[in-house]
C-alpha cells in the first residue's frame, strides 16, 4: 500500500479479521444481535459506529494530554455522547422509518463495549491520524461481521435483502413432501444472531489455529 | 466370505486412514468385533452405551407403532370412513391394516429421514475429528420423529436434524457432552423456525391441510379439524375425547406422544432396568400435579373469570394434564436423558419436579406455546449443573460440620 505505511495499514486490517472486535474480543455482542434482523438496519449501524469511532478516537486522542486521568472516562462519555447524537439527529432528519426501526440501539452506542475499549486502549496513548485509522478499523470490524450476520438472517429470516424479495413464496401445506422454500422464522429471533456469530467464530478459529486459545 | 468377515477385512484395510471410524462403528453395531482385550484386569459390564441406547429404543417401538396407527386411525375418523372406538384399547376400528397403511407411509418416512440425515451428520464429524462415531444419535434419532407433527415437511426436519446434532451436540464436543437434550433442541427448532407447520389446528391429523386446499379451491367437503385438545383448551373450545381415549391415546398429536398408557409400560421398563431415573419421572409427575391443582384451586375460588383466555387450562382436572400433550412423553424419555438431567439424588428429585411445575405453568399462561413440556426440560437442562453444585456443596458443607463436631 503506497497511501499508508506498513505499521498503518496494519491499524486497519488487524481487526477485520485477526483481532475482529466482535469474533475474537468478543465485544459489542449486544448490537450485533438486536439489530441484525435486517441488512439495512445493519449497515446504517455499521456507518454510524464507523463514524462516531473514527471521530472519537481523533477528539480523544487530541485531547489526550490535557485530560486529567481520574476522569477521562467522564470525558470519553461526552465526547461519544456528543458524537452519538449528531448520527442520531442525522438519521431522525433523513431516515426517519430507519431511526424508529433502530430506536434505542443508535441511543446505545454509547455503552458500546468497542468505542470505550478503544478510547482506553488505543487513542490516549497514539497520535490523531493513527488513532483515526485505529478507530475505523475497528468500527469495520465490527460492521463487517454486522452485515454478514444481517445477510443471513435477513436471507434466511424474510427471504428478502435490503427488502427486495430474494427467495421465492413459502410453500403451499401439502404434508409430508411438499419442497419448497419457507422462511425460517427462527432466524428473526435474537439467540440466531448469537448462533451465527459462533458459527462466524468457529469458522475463523478453524481455519486459522493460531487464534484457539490455551486453557 | 460372511458379512463380518467382510467389514472386518475392510476395517483392517483402512485402518489408520480418515475413514476407518466409518467402518468400525457399522462393525460395532452389527457385531461383536473380532479384537478383544488379552490378559490384566478388566471389569465386564453387558450395558455399554450401545446396550443402553438399544433399551431405551426398545422402550419406544411401542409408541412407534401405536403412532403409526394412530396416524391413520385419526386421518379415516376425520374423514368419517370409520367410527370411533367403542371398545377399550383393542378396538378393532382402531388396529386395522388400512390405518397402518396410512400410519406406516407417513412416519417411516420420518423415522428414515431422521436417522439417515442424523448418522450422516455424526459420521461426517467422526471422519473429520478422527475419532470413533459415537453412539449418541441411535436414541435422538428415534425420539425425533416420535416428538413432531405427522405432517412436517421431510426437507424440514432434515434441516432441523443438521441443526440440532450440530449446534445441540457437536459443538460441545459430542456424545455426553451436550448441555442441551438433542431431540428437543430438533424441535424447538422447528418449533421456533417454522410455527405454522408446528402448531395450529392443521397439522396434528393428516389430510387436514389438504382438505383446506380443497375448500379453498370450492369443493364441497367437510374441513377436517387437526386441533389437539391442549390447542382447544387454549381457546376455551370444548373437545369430544373421554379420558379413556386421552390415556389409551386416540387423540390427535404428535406422533408417538399421544398413548399415555404404552408411555407408562415404556416408563416402567425403563426404571425395571434402570436406565431411566424413577426420581425423575416421579417428581415430575409430582411437580406437573401440584401446579395443576394450584390453578384448580385458584378457580374453585372463583379467582378468575370464565371468559378469561386462561380458564380453559386453569379448570383442567389436575390430573388430566398428565394424559394429554407430550408431558407423559417428556417425563419418561426426555427428562430422564443420563447426560442432560442433574447427576445427584436429590438434584434430579429438584430437576423432575421443576419440568413437571414449569411445564404445566408454560401450558397455562402461554396459548401460544401449548407445548410447555419442551421449553421446561429445555429451561432446566440448562439449569441441572446449577442444581447439582448446590447439592455437592450443601453435602460438603455438612460433612465438614460433622467433622468439625467430631474434633472439637
Amino acid at each position: 500500500m503506497g497511501l499508508l505505511s506498513k505499521k498503518d495499514s496494519k491499524l486497519i486490517l488487524d481487526p477485520l479479521a485477526d483481532n475482529n472486535p466482535i469474533t475474537i474480543q468478543v465485544l459489542g455482542i449486544c448490537s450485533a444481535l438486536a439489530i441484525t434482523a435486517q441488512l439495512k438496519a445493519s449497515i446504517v449501524m455499521a456507518l454510524s459506529v464507523i463514524f462516531v469511532l473514527g471521530m472519537g478516537n481523533v477528539v480523544i486522542s487530541l485531547m489526550r494530554n490535557i485530560i486529567p486521568s481520574k476522569i477521562r472516562i467522564i470525558v470519553q462519555l461526552v465526547v461519544v455522547a456528543a458524537l452519538v447524537i449528531i448520527v442520531d439527529q442525522v438519521l431522525k432528519a433523513f431516515a426517519y422509518s430507519l431511526s424508529k426501526q433502530l430506536s434505542v440501539f443508535i441511543g446505545l452506542i454509547i455503552t458500546n463495549c468497542i468505542i470505550m475499549g478503544r478510547f482506553e486502549a488505543f487513542a490516549l496513548g497514539n497520535g490523531p491520524w493513527r488513532s483515526f485509522l485505529d478507530g475505523i478499523g475497528n468500527a469495520l470490524g465490527y460492521g463487517v461481521i454486522l452485515i454478514i450476520v444481517g445477510f443471513f438472517r435477513e436471507l434466511l429470516g424474510s427471504g428478502t435483502l435490503l427488502g427486495f424479495k430474494v427467495l421465492g413464496d413459502p410453500i403451499e401445506k401439502t404434508g409430508l413432501y411438499s419442497i419448497g422454500y419457507e422462511n425460517n422464522g427462527f432466524m428473526l429471533l435474537s439467540p440466531m444472531a448469537l448462533i451465527v456469530v459462533g458459527i462466524i467464530i468457529w469458522v475463523q478459529r478453524s481455519r486459522n489455529k493460531a487464534l484457539i486459545e490455551e486453557n | 466370505m460372511g458379512l463380518k468377515q467382510k467389514l472386518h477385512t475392510l476395517k483392517e484395510k483402512y485402518k489408520g486412514t480418515k475413514m476407518a471410524p466409518a467402518f468400525n462403528a457399522f462393525h460395532t453395531f452389527l457385531y461383536s468385533p473380532n479384537e478383544t482385550t488379552h490378559g490384566g484386569t478388566h471389569i465386564k459390564v453387558v450395558d455399554d452405551l450401545k446396550r443402553t441406547m438399544n433399551t431405551v429404543i426398545m422402550a419406544l417401538i411401542p409408541c412407534l407403532i401405536f403412532g403409526m396407527f394412530n396416524a391413520g386411525y385419526q386421518h379415516h375418523l376425520a374423514t368419517g370412513e370409520i367410527q370411533a372406538v367403542s371398545n377399550g384399547f383393542f378396538s378393532a376400528e382402531f388396529w386395522s391394516w388400512s390405518n397402518l397403511a396410512i400410519g406406516a407411509w407417513k412416519v417411516l418416512p420420518l423415522v428414515i429421514v431422521s436417522y439417515g440425515v442424523g448418522l450422516a451428520v455424526e459420521f461426517v464429524f467422526a471422519v473429520i475429528k478422527g475419532h470413533e462415531v459415537e453412539e449418541g444419535y441411535l436414541v435422538t434419532g428415534m425420539l425425533v420423529p416420535l416428538i413432531v407433527p405427522i405432517d412436517i415437511p421431510l426437507w424440514m426436519l432434515a434441516v432441523a436434524v443438521i441443526f440440532g446434532v450440530v449446534i445441540g451436540k457437536e459443538v460441545f464436543g459430542g456424545t455426553g457432552m451436550n448441555i442441551l437434550n438433542p431431540a428437543l433442541t430438533i424441535r424447538a427448532f422447528l418449533f421456533f423456525a417454522y410455527p405454522t407447520w408446528m402448531s395450529g389446528d392443521k397439522v396434528w391429523v393428516h389430510g387436514a391441510v389438504e382438505r383446506a386446499n380443497e375448500m379453498a379451491a370450492g369443493a364441497n367437503v367437510d374441513a377436517i379439524s387437526g386441533e389437539t385438545i391442549l390447542g382447544s383448551l387454549a381457546q376455551n373450545k370444548a373437545y369430544n375425547f373421554d379420558t379413556m381415549d386421552m390415556f389409551f391415546g386416540f387423540i390427535p398429536g404428535s406422533v408417538g406422544e399421544t398413548s399415555t398408557m404404552l408411555i407408562l409400560l415404556g416408563g416402567l421398563f425403563l426404571v425395571f432396568t434402570k436406565i431411566g431415573s424413577w426420581r425423575i419421572m416421579l417428581s415430575a409427575v409430582v411437580g406437573a400435579l401440584v401446579m395443576g391443582f394450584l390453578f384448580n384451586s385458584v378457580v374453585d375460588a372463583g379467582w378468575i373469570a370464565e371468559g378469561s383466555k386462561f380458564y380453559g387450562l386453569m379448570s383442567l382436572d389436575f390430573w388430566k394434564h398428565l394424559i394429554i400433550g407430550g408431558l407423559a412423553f417428556g417425563i419418561v424419555y426426555m427428562a430422564t436423558d443420563p447426560v442432560t438431567a442433574s447427576q445427584t439424588n436429590k438434584g434430579k428429585w429438584i430437576y423432575g419436579f421443576l419440568i413437571g411445575f414449569i411445564s404445566v405453568l408454560i401450558r397455562v399462561f402461554n396459548p401460544a406455546y401449548p407445548e410447555g413440556v419442551m421449553l421446561a426440560i429445555l429451561l432446566m437442562n440448562v439449569f441441572a449443573p446449577t442444581i447439582d453444585h448446590y447439592v455437592l456443596q450443601g453435602n460438603i458443607k455438612r460433612r465438614m460440620k460433622r467433622l468439625k463436631v467430631k474434633s472439637a
